[in-house]
C-alpha cells in the first residue's frame, strides 16, 4: 500500500494552510481528494495543470488514490507546448484552472471544483498504462520536449519516506511552498511531509512577494526549499537580517549552488539556529538521491553529501568498472527504490516495463573523498540548468534551427549563450524561443559571430565558443 | 542621460519592453518578463546605475514602475 492510501490515520491533523490562516485537516483534504479522484476510472491518463492551491493538491492525491495516472504540468505552460503534449499523449481527462478552459473548448465538463474543472477529452483511447506507473513528470518544463518520466507507486512512497527520515520530518513541521508542485523537488516537499502528517502552507506567492513572508510568519513556517536562483534572491533580500524564528531547516537542490553562497548560507543559518541541507537529485530518481548532513556543511563544502537512506551511490569509469579509489572522477550511479521506470516519449511507451531496474546512470560526473562524500565534477550530456529547469542544449539548437536560423547553444547554469551568425535575427529568434519554450528571458543571451566553428566532420566545436 | 532616462532604460532592458509600455499601470507580474527573476535583475540594475543599495522592504515594495519612482526619492535619487 502506498502512503497516500493510508493518510486517513492523520484525520485530525492540519494538512493544508492557505489564504492567510485557513486550515484544512487531512479528513477534509481526503474527502475532497476522493470526490475528484473518483470521477476518473482507474488507469485513465489525466493531464493536470498544477498550481500550489488546494484544488490542485487535493486532485493530485485523489488521482493517485483512484489509481488514475496524472501527468503533472505547470499551469503556466505555453499553449503550443500543451497542445503538442495533448496530441502526443491523448489523455482521457484534463484537470485545469477554469481560466484556462478556453484552451479546450471542445472537451466536455465532468465536474467542477473551486477554481478548477475536470474535462473529458474527445481522444480515442488506443493505449494502456503499465500497472506500476503512478504518475508522469516532465524532465524539463522548458524546451517543449514531450519526454516524461514514469514514476511508480513504490518510487513515490520510498523517496518520501527516505526524505522524511534524513530530514527528521515531524507532524508539527510546516513547510511553505516556493516551487511548483509539478516540479519534482517541489512535489517531494509535499509528499515527504504528507507521509508524516504535517501541514503544508500552500501559496503561489514567491519569496519576492510580501505575502509570502507574511504567510510564513503568521503560520510559523518551519522550512522551505530552493533552487540556486532562490538563494540568489534570498541573498539579495538580505535573508540574514530577516527574522522568522519558526524556521528549523532549509534545503537546496535543483542545481549546483556556488561555493560562496553555500558558505554564506551555512554561516547565516548556523547563526540563526537553522539547519541548512544541500541536496542532489533528479526527476529520474523521483526527486532525491543524496544530501549533505548540515553539521558537515563547512567541512565538506561543495559536496552533495552521501546517499539518502536506503539508497546507494557509486562511481563508474568509461569501461563500466566501479571506481574504488578516492578523488577519481567517473559517472555517478545511483541505486534505490526511488529509481523511476524510465521515460515515455509518447502514449505507447506508457505500457512498457521497467528500463532502469533500480539503477540510474545519472549522466553527472563526480568524485568521492576519503570519508565517502561525493562531489559533482561536471556533466556528460549537453544541458544547463536555467533557474532550476533543465534545458537540453541540443534540443534548443534544433528548435531554433527548425525556424530557419543558424545557431549554436552553449553556456553555463543560468547563463545560456546562443551564438548566431546574423545579429538582425535576434528578435525573431527570441520571440520563437519565448513562444515555444518556457525558458526565462533573463537566463539567456545572444552572441553574434561570423560563423559557427565546425570540425571536418561538421560537428560544432563548442570549446572554441567559450 | 538624466535620471529619468536611466530609470526608463533599466526597465526597457530588464524586461525587454518598449518605451511606450512605461506607464503607471506597469506592475510586477503583469508582463511575463517581470517575474521574480526579472525583478531581481531589474533591482540589481537600479542599484548599479544609481549607485545605491536598497533595503529588503524596498526591494519587495518596488512592485510597479510608479512605486519605484517613489522609493528612489528615499535614496536621494531625483527622477
Amino acid at each position: 500500500m502506498s502512503f497516500f492510501d493510508s493518510l486517513d490515520k492523520y484525520s485530525d491533523n492540519v494538512a493544508i494552510i492557505q489564504k492567510e490562516t485557513e486550515q484544512i485537516n487531512y479528513k477534509n483534504l481526503l474527502e475532497q481528494a476522493d470526490e475528484i479522484g473518483n470521477q476518473t476510472p482507474a488507469r485513465a491518463l489525466v493531464f493536470m495543470l498544477c498550481s500550489n492551491t488546494i484544488e490542485s493538491v487535493a486532485a493530485y492525491l485523489g488521482f493517485l488514490r483512484a489509481k488514475s495516472v496524472p501527468v503533472l504540468i505547470n499551469h503556466i505552460i505555453n499553449k503550443e507546448l500543451l497542445l503538442n503534449l495533448l496530441d502526443v499523449y491523448k489523455p482521457e481527462y484534463i484537470y485545469l484552472p477554469k481560466t484556462h478552459a478556453r484552451l479546450c473548448e471542445s472537451f466536455s465538463l465532468v465536474a467542477s471544483y473551486g477554481k478548477y474543472s475536470l474535462l473529458k477529452t474527445s481522444c480515442n483511447i488506443d493505449y494502456s498504462i503499465h500497472e506500476n506507473v503512478a504518475q508522469l513528470l516532465m524532465t524539463s518544463g522548458t524546451t517543449g520536449s514531450p519526454k516524461l518520466v514514469k514514476q511508480t507507486y513504490r518510487n513515490i512512497s520510498s523517496n518520501a519516506s527516505s526524505i522524511a527520515k534524513y530530514l527528521n520530518i515531524k507532524c508539527d513541521d510546516r513547510p511553505i511552498t516556493t516551487m511548483p508542485m509539478s516540479y519534482s523537488y517541489g512535489l517531494s516537499i509535499l509528499n515527504s511531509h504528507f507521509i508524516r502528517g504535517a501541514a503544508i502552507i500552500l501559496t503561489e506567492a514567491t519569496v519576492m512577494d510580501r505575502v509570502f513572508w507574511e504567510l510564513a510568519r503568521t503560520n510559523n513556517a518551519s522550512t522551505f526549499g530552493g533552487v540556486p536562483y532562490i538563494y540568489e534572491i534570498l541573498k539579495k533580500l538580505r535573508f540574514g537580517n530577516m527574522e522568522i524564528n519558526s524556521l528549523k531547516y532549509l534545503t537546496q537542490a535543483g542545481g549546483r549552488l556556488s561555493v560562496n553562497l553555500v558558505s554564506e548560507f551555512a554561516d547565516i543559518c548556523s547563526e540563526k539556529g537553522i539547519a541548512f541541507y544541500v541536496m542532489y537529485g533528479q526527476t529520474e530518481a523521483t526527486a532525491r538521491m543524496s544530501y549533505l548532513p548540515y553539521e558537515c556543511i563547512k567541512e565538506k563544502q561543495g559536496s552533495i553529501g552521501v546517499a539518502i537512506p536506503d539508497g546507494n551511490l557509486m562511481l563508474m569509469d568509461s569501461n563500466q568498472n566501479l571506481i574504488l579509489d578516492e578523488h577519481v572522477v567517473g559517472q555517478l550511479i545511483y541505486e534505490g527504490e526511488n529509481v523511476s521506470m524510465g521515460y515515455a516519449e509518447n502514449r505507447f511507451d506508457l505500457k512498457l516495463g521497467d528500463k532502469n531496474n533500480g539503477k540510474l546512470y545519472t549522466g553527472d560526473l563526480a568524485k568521492r573523498d576519503a570519508d565517502g562524500y561525493y562531489y559533482i565534477a561536471g556533466r556528460m550530456k549537453r544541458f544547463v540548468k536555467v533557474y532550476g529547469n533543465r534545458v537540453n542544449l541540443d534540443e534548443l539548437e534544433g528548435l531554433i534551427r527548425s525556424a530557419g536560423y543558424n545557431c549554436a547553444c552553449t553556456g553555463s547554469d543560468d547563463n545560456l549563450k546562443i551564438y548566431i551568425t546574423q545579429s538582425q535575427d535576434e528578435e525573431q529568434i527570441e520571440s520563437h524561443i519565448m513562444k515555444y519554450t518556457g525558458i526565462n528571458r533573463a537566463g539567456f543571451s545572444f552572441v553574434a559571430i561570423g560563423n559557427i566553428p565546425r570540425n571536418s566532420s561538421g560537428k560544432i566545436q563548442y570549446s572554441l565558443l567559450n | 542621460m538624466n535620471n529619468t532616462e536611466k530609470y526608463n532604460q533599466v526597465f526597457i532592458e530588464s524586461f525587454s519592453i518598449s518605451v511606450n509600455q512605461l506607464n503607471d499601470d506597469l506592475e510586477y507580474n503583469t508582463i511575463a518578463s517581470w517575474d521574480s527573476i526579472g525583478h531581481m535583475g531589474m533591482i540589481a540594475a537600479i542599484e548599479e546605475i544609481f549607485d545605491i543599495m536598497l533595503d529588503t522592504d524596498d526591494i519587495i515594495d518596488f512592485s510597479s514602475y510608479k512605486k519605484g519612482l517613489e522609493i528612489l526619492v528615499k535614496y536621494e535619487v531625483e527622477v
